[in-house]
């Protein structure tokens, strides 16, 4: 770790905090429909769709209403990747996916996910990256947050019958959020030197009289809402390693902010809606705890370097840089692993599969985490509320008392339903793994033998469940066994967490709103954030522990031990 | 049905806004405002294109710099489910995803550190990159190839480092990143006869 690092790191987190308050004010506003500056083209949304965004909804109706935003899209996008190649906006004459991948990049794409199994440069068609995987960046990532927005509200009030209205909550959070800020976003990205064009591959002869064929398209439009949205899907094969998405480290700097500002933000906001700031503040300030002390423990790891290249004559003053870019170097490229991977973004700056043991264990315990700190646009936020509902349940049982969140008392049914939403992260994670691990199709996968094998195959069932969509990109993901059984973990992870979610919140919206009393557990000091810091690594953590030991662990003490595989 | 129709209608109204109306407005105004950025940061040489300033190229010749190796792969011409190595294919990007452990990383960075010794050697001159396409070397990568590039060239060594160091770019904010020197642009200053 050196100085300048951590120079680099600080800066960069500090533009995110700075700009997180007002924009979580103002995210709070949208919610509560009191923006209005696109007023004339909101009403022209409601009135083709027939929608009165003042009807109140229950849980069960916005949960269908979701429900079905998705699947139609999920249809509409398969169907696209099928047809692309009668399609137009297609230069380069790139043909239909199969079944297996079309299913699984259109299940990705549709929970936030942006798991790649393909390499997008060759298998996408400008057309498809556009009105199929742009427009999915952005209705993915408002689902997210309109679904952060109803449980919030739950808090808000006493025997709440509405958590919001779906359709408005979309409309406006596209509107007013997102694509604001992506069209800011790829202005900047233009102006740093991220393409934007349509005109075909280039076809350059190099110095050296080699014929050099140039992939780029309309990268900077794309680029932009992959990180405001927490999507992650690149453009090209490499993510933003490529030096098309990412071309220098201004650009970083920008994609970084970009990745992680709403999901901050979303945390002041809840404190806006439930009508007590310092509740959202306990929130922001548990998140960035976990997050720095993740990014210090990573910078730690990566800093030391690989031994075993220094005693084959590596010089190690600029790092490990198997799988990054010069112009990154190690602070950025380890300060972008774990941005990615505590919120569900998935981008990737460095090749994950290259870092040091220790380094690539973060980002796969970050994911297995629930992704919460501060997580993906909106998935983030009600993850932590489930947590924070766990944490108060926790402390409940030490005292001997029912448990309160907000004033409003957390009872058997909602400790259930978090529960059910919590263990399907390591049901999916973990024998997910197990079974692929198991037969010859999935081992035949594995780019890397030891224990690193292992590592990138519970990195991929991680990133999937856990709507990440990063790699271990060694590993060979277009098999049927992969296409078909990650895209389940996509859809479990994504939709078996949600629906209980939004069922706690009904159930929580509907209960009086207690005043505080004496006996009430406080949620916004130091103590609280203490607990759901523990409650967060030992009930969301723990259980990881062993695969990680198969895993990064033993590579780790391998690595150290001089033995390679 | 009655929850349909705003579904249908929303995908429709904003796979035209965020699908169609917005990437080509984008398009169609970059090409115009900064055609050079927008288009790709594409270096032309007497009416050619000879390559983007930001994506790397593969040098062998003892007179040009050479640039970090590359995992890239492409197609096997013989058997198209296999692929074969390709350094800086640029419609294939990806790295060699070799994990720290790995034996055939370490047999390839040994063979790298001997071609390139003495020991110890700067870190981009033997690990492949991210991207396959890195543009850019680090300093100390440069000036280790100085001696080579001048002697091929029947330059003064002081020459080639002194263009060395007009093509280093620092840290942005003085911050930010690494320093670095981009291999095309740097070659292309050598072809030029610049000096400095």
């Amino acid at each position: 770790m050196t100085l300048i690092g951590w120079a680099q790191i600080a800066l960069i987190l500090s533009l995110v905090f700075i700009a997180a308050v007002p924009l979580g004010r103002y995210i709070a506003a949208v919610l509560a429909g009191d923006v209005r500056w696109l007023r004339p083209a909101e009403r022209g949304f409601y009135a083709v769709a027939g929608v009165d965004p003042d009807r109140p909804m229950s849980w069960k109706p916005y949960a269908v209403g979701l429900i079905v935003l998705n699947a139609l899209h999920f249809l509409l996008l398969y169907a696209m990747l099928r047809l692309q190649w009668y399609l137009p906006l297609n230069p380069q004459g790139i043909t239909g996916m199969s079944p297996q991948l079309a299913f699984n990049t259109a299940m990705s794409f549709v929970t936030n996910t942006n798991w790649q199994a393909y390499a997008g440069e060759q298998a996408l068609s400008y057309g498809s990256q556009m009105w199929g995987l742009t427009v999915h960046n952005f209705l993915s990532a408002a689902t997210g947050i309109a679904a952060a927005g109803a449980v919030a509200r739950a808090f808000a009030g006493s025997g709440l019958q509405s958590l919001g209205n779906v359709w408005a909550d979309i409309t406006r959070i596209t509107l007013y959020v997102l694509l604001p800020l992506s069209i800011a976003a790829a202005v900047v990205l233009i102006l740093c030197g991220v393409p934007q064009t349509l005109g075909a591959s280039v076809e350059a002869t190099t110095l050296e009289g080699a014929k050099q064929v140039i992939a780029r398209g309309p990268v900077a439009f794309q680029e932009a809402i992959k990180l405001i949205g927490t999507n992650g899907g690149g453009f090209f094969n490499a993510n933003s390693a490529h030096p098309f998405e990412n071309p220098n480290a201004l650009s970083d700097l920008v994609e970084t902010w970009c990745e992680i500002i709403v999901p901050f933000a979303l945390a002041i906001a809840f404190g806006y809606i439930v009508g007590d700031r310092r509740q959202g503040f306990a929130l922001f300030w548990t998140m960035t705890a976990i997050m720095v002390a993740f990014i210090a423990l990573a910078y730690a790891a990566e800093g030391a370097g690989n031994p075993l290249l220094t005693a084959a004559g590596v010089d190690p003053a600029l790092g490990n840089l198997e799988g990054k870019e010069v112009r990154f170097g190690i602070p950025l490229s380890i300060l972008f692993a774990v941005t990615t991977t505590v919120t569900s973004c998935g981008a990737v700056i460095a090749m994950h599969d290259s870092l040091t043991p220790l380094a690539g264990a973060v980002p796969i315990f970050m994911m297995q985490l629930g992704e919460i700190v501060p997580g993906g646009v909106g998935s983030g936020l009600y993850g932590m509320i489930v947590f924070a509902l766990l944490a108060v349940f926790v402390a409940g049982l030490m005292v001997g008392r029912t448990p309160e969140y907000l004033g409003k008392k957390v009872q058997a049914k909602e400790v259930k339903l978090a529960m059910l939403a919590v263990l399907i992260l390591p049901f999916c994670i973990l024998a997910g793994t197990a079974w692929a691990i198991n037969t010859t199709s999935g081992t035949g996968s594995l780019a890397n033998a030891g224990p690193h094998g292992l590592s990138e195959m519970l990195y991929a069932w991680t990133s999937a469940t856990a709507n990440n969509g990063s790699a271990f990109a060694g590993l060979s993901a277009d098999t049927k066994l992969l296409d078909y059984g990650l895209g389940a973990a996509m859809l479990l992870g994504r939709f078996a967490f949600m629906v209980p979610v939004l069922a706690i919140a009904g159930s929580l919206a509907a209960k009086p709103k207690l005043p505080a009393s004496a006996g009430t557990f406080p949620t916004d000091g130091p103590l609280f954030i203490g607990l759901l810091t523990g409650v967060i690594l030992i009930l969301g953590g723990l259980q990881y522990l062993p695969a990680l030991t198969l895993g990064p662990i033993v590579e780790h003490f391998a690595m150290t031990g001089g033995k390679v595989f | 049905m009655a929850i349909l129709r705003p579904a249908i209608v929303l995908i429709v109204l904003f796979t035209v806004l965020t699908g169609f109306a917005l990437p080509l407005a984008f398009s169609g105004a970059a090409v115009e405002v900064v055609p050079y950025r927008a288009n790709g940061s594409l270096i032309e040489r007497d009416g050619q294109v000879v390559g983007s300033a930001l994506i790397g190229q593969n040098f062998s010749a003892d007179r040009y710099f050479h640039s970090r190796p590359s995992a890239t792969t492409d197609t096997d011409p013989n058997d198209p489910t296999k692929t074969v190595p390709a350094p800086y294919q640029a419609s294939n990007s990806g790295g060699s995803n070799l994990g720290p452990t790995s034996k055939a990383l370490l047999d390839r960075v040994t063979a790298d550190v001997g071609a390139n010794g003495p020991a110890p050697v700067p870190a981009d001159m033997v690990t492949t990159s991210a991207s396959g396409l890195d543009p850019d070397i680090s300093p100390a990568n440069a000036e280790r190839q100085a001696a080579r590039v001048a002697a091929a060239r029947k330059l003064p060594e002081q020459q080639v480092r002194a263009l060395i160091a007009a093509h280093t770019e620092g840290r942005p904010f003085g911050v930010l990143g690494e320093a670095r020197v981009n291999v095309l642009r740097l070659n292309l200053a050598l072809d030029a006869g610049q000096t400095h």
